[in-house]
């Protein structure tokens, strides 16, 4: 679809000309993450593309910054789709809310913020979706730690010894070692990521 | 049970707020919902996900594309073949890699398959809701049935069927499959008349169904509504139509529409779309041609599934899944495992308008339009 979104950026320059927009792979990255509700509600109205539904919100984790990305397409000129990216830094990752324009965002901005962290600003229930109120970390960033499932915590060991569950020994050594050091079972993530 | 978790005075009246599920047999699963009544209606709703929550996106960020392929059943597991084919097409479309004829000619009848597999099973399923006690239910299984037990044959599995592989289809139909799908599609109307001469027109079924959970087609677009319950609303929007992916644009099929967006409509809806499924079926068993069901770029790959490192680029597929639209967004970084895997659940994001079509409406009819949405809980949650 890149001929689709030739179109749709000549169009924001003329109708949005303070936008800054640069392609990127097969969509548009806005460089201002404010422009977003502006330009979201711009294409909406515009009538040569009325692109009236938003289909996905999802979030990406690029290391040094998180992205979130948005596929809009038209249900009534049934065109599309065209995606959207809007890039913050990891540690202030604030992006305007598009639930006031397209009430499809609700859930899928709370899965982002549940998952990425990114914080859509004006969204009318900011809570986590899927994980429990006061789970700590977002887990799919690339530098989430996730617990070692062969390494009980010295708590649980204790929980299964009273009730009279064999555990091995060496699982026990780890679980008190790890207690001594004052450290939840934690395992360490290779330093660099993969590629 | 429900189990009350406090009761509030409001305006003089009694608000009740009622804790329904997770552990509900009419939740479809482990859906939660806190719910608050003023006597037999529905003042508030609030939807409660998670309780079947895997983080199926990071399980994919660490296999290889190939593994991915039966994790995708377990998403929406009553019909596994839709979820197989969005995720094909997304890495097909990120690797561009093409599909023999056969191939597609095998996809387009194994999914629209699964379609009546999925739309009896939801009917069935809502009518139970509804207090038609497990007895429509039966009937609908006895149809699948057939059809699950050619998946069996076919792909192995009843319903975690992993049948699609990237560039082609696992394996291939023999002359004596085809003959049984010719069967199963020819005695498919006389089954369907039966089940509509029994339910259609019945008298409770209409006063149970008709203006109740009633969605504009205003509010279905702007909230993402995808599948049978948009179309119900009266919104023409098929992907099969729009997209025309894989072969469907060959096809000649009707895309049905409701007209007011009740419960009822979106019964009626998914009635007449497996007829059009039926369609599909028999122009594809006369057209389906021979030769390859697999791209021979992607046979070595088979046996060794790390080797398979698409081209860095980023991929959004998506498919006409019976429950609405299920995209795939996969983005490479040329490693043999995708940097970003994201499924966009057409299950989750028909839940948006829950509470506002229940709004104003009985307690009774808040399970129902639950159900006429079609929800599956491993797609809801991930």
């Amino acid at each position: 679809m890149p001929l689709f979104m030739e179109e749709v950026q000549k169009e924001l320059h003329a109708g949005l000309p303070d936008v800054k927009l640069r392609r990127v792979l097969n969509s548009l990255l806005l460089e201002n993450p404010k422009d977003l509700p502006r330009v979201a509600l711009f294409l909406k109205q515009s009538p040569k593309f009325r692109l009236d539904y938003l289909s996905s919100v999802t979030g990406a984790d690029y290391l040094d910054s998180l992205e979130s990305v948005y596929h809009l397409y038209s249900m009534a000129l049934k065109r599309g789709p065209l995606t959207l990216r809007v890039r913050v830094p990891k540690n202030h990752p604030e992006i305007p809310s598009l639930v006031p324009i397209y009430r499809s965002a609700n859930l899928q901005e709370r899965e982002a913020f549940d998952t990425f962290g990114i914080i859509y600003k004006g969204h009318p229930d900011p809570r986590r979706l899927f994980m429990w109120e006061g789970f700590e970390g977002y887990p799919l960033r690339k530098d989430y730690q996730q617990e070692d499932v062969d390494v009980l915590e010295a708590a649980d060991i204790t929980w299964l010894a009273s009730r009279g569950i064999a555990i091995p020994e060496d699982m026990k050594a780890k679980a008190a070692e790890l207690a001594a050091a004052g450290k939840r079972a934690l395992v360490g993530k290779p330093e660099k990521p993969r590629n | 049970m429900p189990n009350i978790i406090e009761t509030k005075k409001l305006d003089g009246s009694d608000i009740l707020e009622i804790n329904f599920g997770p552990q509900h047999p009419s939740t479809h699963g482990v859906f939660r919902m806190i719910v608050q009544t003023e006597g037999e209606k529905i003042r508030g709703l609030r939807p409660i996900f998670g309780y079947l929550h895997r983080n199926h996106e990071q399980i994919a960020e660490n296999l290889p594309y190939a593994a991915i392929m039966p994790y995708t059943d377990r998403l929406d597991y009553v019909n596994a073949l839709a979820n197989n084919f969005g995720y094909a097409l997304t890495v097909e479309k990120l690797a561009s890699l093409e599909v023999p004829e056969r191939a597609e000619y095998l996809r387009v009848i194994m999914a629209e398959l699964a379609r009546i597999v999925n739309h009896i099973t939801v009917i069935g399923f809502m009518l139970n809701d509804l207090g038609a006690f497990f007895t429509p239910l039966l009937y609908a299984f006895r149809e699948r049935e057939r059809i699950l037990d050619l998946f069996e044959e076919v792909t192995g599995s009843r319903l975690m069927n992993n049948y699609f592989r990237f560039g082609g289809v696992k394996r291939d139909l023999t002359a004596l499959h085809l003959a049984t799908i010719h069967q199963i599609v020819a005695k498919f109307p006389a089954f369907l008349e039966e089940f509509e001469t029994l339910l259609s027109k019945n008298e409770i079924l209409c006063m149970r169904c008709q203006n109740v959970g009633v969605l504009s087609p205003e509010t279905a677009t702007n909230a993402g509504i995808t599948g049978p319950v948009l179309r119900a609303s009266g919104v023409n929007y098929d992907i099969r139509k729009v997209d025309g992916y894989s072969i469907y644009h060959r096809f000649d099929f009707k895309i049905p529409l409701g007209k007011k967006g009740d419960v009822y409509d979106r019964y009626y809806v998914r009635i007449l779309e497996i007829r059009e499924s039926l369609k599909i079926l028999e122009q594809a068993l006369a057209k389906i041609p021979q030769g390859e069901i697999l791209n021979k770029k992607t046979v070595p790959f088979i046996k060794m599934p790390r080797n398979f490192k698409p081209p860095v680029g980023e991929a959004y597929g998506r498919v006409e899944s019976p429950k609405g639209e299920l995209g795939f967004y996969v983005v490479s970084d040329g490693t043999p495992q995708p940097w970003r895997y994201h499924v966009r659940a057409p299950s989750l994001i028909n839940l948006t308008v829950l509470e506002e079509m229940c709004l104003g409406q009985k307690i009774a009819d808040a399970i129902i339009i639950l159900g006429s949405i079609d929800i599956v809980l491993g797609e809801t949650d991930r």
